[in-house]
């Protein structure tokens, strides 16, 4: 497709702006002006309508194709939550911090505050922050708040432990909040290595970071011991929420031990990727931890109206307002609308469906940890990859038969990995048309291999050539 | 009911596959004494149980007032073309473009939108999106960090207060130190900014328009930034860019700001966008997913995600930035809106802007005991001093059904008469005219 | 002049107190289309195994370890623009860096040619 920079003609133009009711002012000095205007697309609106409406075909979804992508919970995102989030859209944030604010927006406030309640009592936390913007944005507002308080008893502990099979944000924001990293391997019974995770222990560790159920799908039964063994060293112990989902009122890590968790509003409590984003990455924390949360909090007040207070002790601002409030929005519906049995559903039928997919899958492709899995199961191409078929390879394919594909080579620890997600709201036959088609590949890795290094042919491009776009590093249209 | 649509019969038929007997026994690798000791939630309820609450909630979120305030946060226009093309779910239902065959809307969107931030900014390169202007202030002085090998940041406090607090938490953390440089009245105080940069200087962080609504021409702060090897970073207004001179061509080296002003709703607080741009040379320090050009075994040109090495999934602790899920729907937006002004659309908004806050500083001005605070000139946002505590005015004007602006006194020491008031092309001469009046009572 | 060699597959060659450093062929093979590397600052002094440099492909990100110590002295300025040099000669055209004041004492703690095949071997 051109770029909408190739439909431009020069002159057109697709919205009408407000027609000025007042004097044309004075110019702004010639000095302060930019030289000419900002060379931007000139399209009609209908040009700019077919364009977009074009590209939007050009994209695998959730609401067009099975999305059984490990480790993001592509799970279906009901309309009515898109109508809830779009009802506060001329609310300015602003106006909660002027005097006499307050009253005024006592809507999103008890929202922010019912939303955060609800977070608490789902996780088991004491109290919850919604400011944090995305999943690893809470990871780095999480550990700020852990060095906050080992800070404030005099400790200047320097090491934050993380397990290899970790998301790459875990290193990444505790490094961003001023940690060295100390990495534990994975044991051969899939979760991270108990004798090596108990050697790097000591007063100079601040912090583990773990994802319950790993990122192999695996519940880690030695989880409770991990924290008391890290409570002992004087360390807190963080919960990565990336995979709430399998657990949703089942365990809560708050009862399990942990100190800090961030959920991803955008993987368990239904609000839409985006194409990458907006999330929503709210924190919990314990009651020891409450004074160091973000500045500012939204409080109830005796009379049971809101307002919003400064909180000195606390990091700061981690973001401008109040975090992404029209996705909070979203997943306050979410939550309100499934209710207590609601959610404990989710968290049942996604692990059942994840199960089902392991059981139908496990006879073609290698299951290095063949134990029941949680809300996602962990394959390898490398039975496949025998006929020299990489997991790259079944992924192209899939898309070629209307699938998109699971994550491959993810978690590292596995080799050529395949990780299926397929979320509760998909049904069994939807499922066994994916299994079918996963078994199909497998039959033509066998055969003809050949024919999945060509996968896909039916999108709109094949292969892309990363390693050009690396080097010639084309990122912008140049004028 | 949480939108699961197996029925019992085929509940049945899968734990036989699985070889369990109940769903019950999936669980049962989790110990007892590790379950919920409580879940205590209500009971669901339906749709339509739902929205009443929603439209309650909806109903007392102030959306009826009138709004002369900004503080970095603008009620501009939003073309009805933005929000149905950005809501096709074939957008918002994706994920991250990773497999970049069935993600060629997203990614060449954000090629589009990467293209018209430069454009729009005066800058070679752009990344797909961070959060919001806050952390893209915050990562751009951690990029200049990077890139300088050095540790220290000097910031002019005519920076908006909001941004300013969430870099130092960021900075903080790194044990990085900033120096604030007070302003000069609304201006930024030129001499005392110049005189701060050393050899040591990471970078110079700027805002134009400020928070106080001054318009500055930062080129001599860029020339001497550099001749410290110190990076000119400059916080932006993406509609101000319309017809004010561009970061680019004053010499930054790193732009920043809130996508917010670009076709999306203000939402209390959210989700917006921050983008930051740069020159090519320090592409590779830029944090966050770049999309790239490239073409496949036929030749046909297509686009990916591309310099993946730099980001945590790859590099981990030493990636750029921890960033991940970024603010990729709100960028479309932003390139939607953009398209549809179009070059001509957006400096004639910016133009009402000025035009209009241009007549609403001629009309407060006319006002006793009103008088404006700016030396120089201003975009769409101005300061006035008052012969009142702001604070009190406003609390009173709020019960009118008018936010007259945004006091200075909580983020400025001593400023309790002062008031910052924005005003958009979506404000009417009527609506001016009402505020003048009210304030002239008020006073 | 022979090559030494470390388990993180770099290599160095000596020329008195001149040692040129770059990456085995094996792990040139191993990273794939390199798209990047980060040379680094002429003056850097580097111990031996500290990170010297980086070097990137599509899908991974390396550090360049120092083989031996040592004072960055020139560096492979070709590899900015062609950094595929690496992929096509990475133990001659691919070089990366030279270091001087380099102690030959230290090259005790690496592997010759021969050994470096064997311990490529031990790796399989």
């Amino acid at each position: 497709m051109k770029l909408i920079y190739e439909l431009s003609v020069s002159g057109r133009s697709g919205v009408r702006i407000p027609v000025s009711d007042v004097p044309k002012a004075a110019p702004l000095p010639q000095s302060l002006r930019r030289a000419e205007p900002a060379a931007l697309p000139e399209v009609a609106e209908l040009d700019l309508v077919r364009h977009f409406t074009g590209l939007s075909r050009r994209n695998y979804s959730v609401d067009t194709n099975f999305y059984p992508l490990g480790s993001c919970t592509m799970k279906y995102n009901a309309k009515v939550m898109e109508n809830a989030g779009s009802l506060f859209a001329d609310s300015h944030p602003v106006l909660a911090l002027l005097p006499g604010g307050p009253e005024k927006v006592q809507g999103p406030l008890s929202l922010i505050h019912g939303l955060e309640q609800q977070l608490a009592e789902i996780t088991g936390m004491d109290e919850v922050t919604t400011q944090p913007l995305a999943g690893a944005h809470g990871e780095m507002t999480g550990i700020m708040v852990i060095a906050a308080y080992h800070k404030a008893r005099g400790q200047n502990r320097r090491y934050v432990i993380v397990p290899d099979s970790s998301h790459g944000t875990n290193p990444a924001s505790a490094a961003m909040a001023g940690y060295e990293i100390v990495t534990i391997p994975t044991a051969p019974y899939g979760d991270m290595d108990l004798d090596a995770f108990r050697a790097a222990m000591n007063d100079q560790v601040a912090a583990v970071m773990m994802t319950c159920p790993n990122t192999l799908g695996i519940f880690n039964p030695h989880i409770a011991e991990i924290c008391e063994i890290a409570h002992q060293a004087g360390a807190l112990v963080y919960y990565d929420g990336a995979n709430l989902n399998a657990i949703l009122g089942k365990v809560r890590p708050g009862d399990v031990g942990f100190d800090v968790i961030h959920v991803n509003l955008h993987k368990t409590f239904g609000t839409p990727h985006g194409g990458g984003g907006p999330g929503s990455g709210p924190v919990g924390v314990k009651s020891h931890l409450i004074p160091y949360l973000p500045t500012p909090r939204v409080v109830k007040g005796a009379d049971g109206t809101f307002g919003v207070e400064a909180h000195p002790e606390g990091i700061g601002r981690v973001s401008d307002f109040f975090g992404n409030f029209a996705i909070m929005a979203r997943a306050f519906a979410y939550i309100t609308m499934l209710g207590r049995e609601g959610l404990i559903e989710v968290s049942e039928q996604a692990v059942l469906n994840a199960n089902y997919m392991m059981a139908r899958l496990k006879e073609e492709y290698e299951l290095p940890f063949d134990i029941t899995c949680m809300h996602e199961c962990v394959f390898s191409a490398s039975r496949q990859l025998k006929d020299g078929v990489h997991a790259i390879d079944i992924a192209k394919y899939l898309i070629d038969r209307g699938f998109h594909p699971p994550t491959v080579y993810f978690p590292l620890n596995v080799k050529e990995a395949i990780m299926i997600e397929p979320t509760e709201t998909e049904s069994k036959q939807t499922m066994d048309s994916f299994i079918a088609v996963m078994l199909e590949a497998a039959e033509v890795a066998r055969t003809r291999p050949e024919e999945l290094h060509d996968a896909p042919v039916t999108t709109p491009v094949g292969r892309l050539d990363e390693t050009r776009a690396a080097r010639a590093l084309q990122v912008c249209c140049e004028l | 009911m949480g939108y699961c649509p197996n029925t019992p019969d085929e509940i049945r038929e899968m734990l036989a596959v699985i070889g369990v007997g109940s769903v019950e026994e999936l669980f049962s690798a989790i110990p007892d004494k590790l379950r919920a000791k409580s879940f205590d939630l209500p009971a669901g309820l339906s749709e339509f149980e739902l929205m009443r609450i929603m439209k309650e909630k909806a109903a007392a979120s102030g959306q009826e007032i009138t709004n002369f305030i900004g503080g970095g946060l603008y009620d501009h226009i939003v073309p009805a073309v933005v929000d149905h093309l950005s809501g096709r779910a074939e957008f918002y239902t994706a994920y991250t473009p990773y497999q970049p065959e069935c993600a060629q809307g997203t990614l060449q969107a954000l090629y589009e939108y990467q293209s018209s931030i430069c454009r729009l900014t005066g800058m070679e390169v752009s990344n797909a999106s961070l959060y919001d202007g806050g952390t893209a202030l915050a990562e751009a002085a951690l990029m200049a960090l990077r890139i300088t090998g050095r540790n220290s940041i000097v910031v002019d406090a005519s920076v908006n207060p909001f941004h300013r607090e969430v870099v130092q938490g960021y900075l903080h953390s790194l044990s990085a130190h900033s120096e604030v440089i007070a302003p000069d009245g609304c201006e930024p105080a030129m001499d005392r900014l110049m005189a701060a940069i050393t050899d040591e200087t990471a970078a110079v962080i700027v805002q134009n328009p400020n928070f106080f609504g001054s318009v500055t021409d930062f080129t001599e702060l860029a020339k001497k930034a550099h001749q410290h090897g110190a990076l000119l970073v400059v916080g932006s207004y993406p509609v101000a860019l319309g017809l004010i001179k561009t970061p680019g061509e004053m010499g930054a080296d790193i732009v920043v700001g809130d996508g917010q002003s670009l076709g999306n709703p203000l939402s209390f607080g959210g989700p917006y966008f921050g983008f930051i741009t740069t020159t090519k040379q320090y592409i590779r320090n830029i944090p966050g997913r770049i999309i790239g050009e490239t073409v496949d075994k036929l030749g046909r040109r297509g686009y990916v995600l591309t310099l993946q090495a730099r980001e945590q999934h790859i590099k981990r602790h030493k990636a750029t930035s921890n960033i991940c899920s970024n603010q990729s729907l709100c960028a479309l937006r932003g390139l939607i809106f953009m398209s549809a002004l179009g070059k001509e659309g957006l400096s004639e908004l910016a133009a009402l802007n000025y035009d209009k806050s241009e007549y609403a500083k001629s009309v407060f001005s006319g006002i006793k005991g009103v008088t404006v605070a700016n030396r120089g000139a201003t975009f769409n946002e101005f300061t006035l001093t008052l012969a009142r505590p702001a604070a009190e005015v406003v609390e009173k004007l709020l019960t009118q059904g008018i936010a007259a602006g945004l006091p200075l006194a909580p983020y400025y020491e001593g400023r309790d008469k002062e008031l910052v008031v924005t005003v958009t092309e979506k404000r009417t001469k009527a609506e001016i005219e009402r505020l003048a009046g009210l304030l002239e009572g008020a006073l | 002049m022979a090559k030494y060699y470390t388990k993180e597959h770099e290599w160095v060659e000596l020329d008195g107190a001149t040692g040129t450093v770059g990456i085995s062929e094996h792990a040139a093979h191993e990273l794939g289309d390199i798209t990047f590397v980060e040379l680094p600052k002429i003056g850097k002094a580097v111990k031996q195994f500290d990170t010297l440099a980086g070097i990137e492909s599509v899908k991974a990100a390396s550090d360049i370890y120092a083989p031996v110590s040592g004072k960055v002295v020139a560096v492979n300025d070709a590899l900015d623009a062609a950094p595929e040099l690496v992929n096509e000669s990475a133990e001659e055209k691919g070089w990366v860096c030279r270091l001087e004041g380099v102690d030959a004492g230290e090259l005790a703690a690496l592997m010759d040619a021969a050994a470096y095949q064997q311990f490529l071997k031990g790796l399989e």
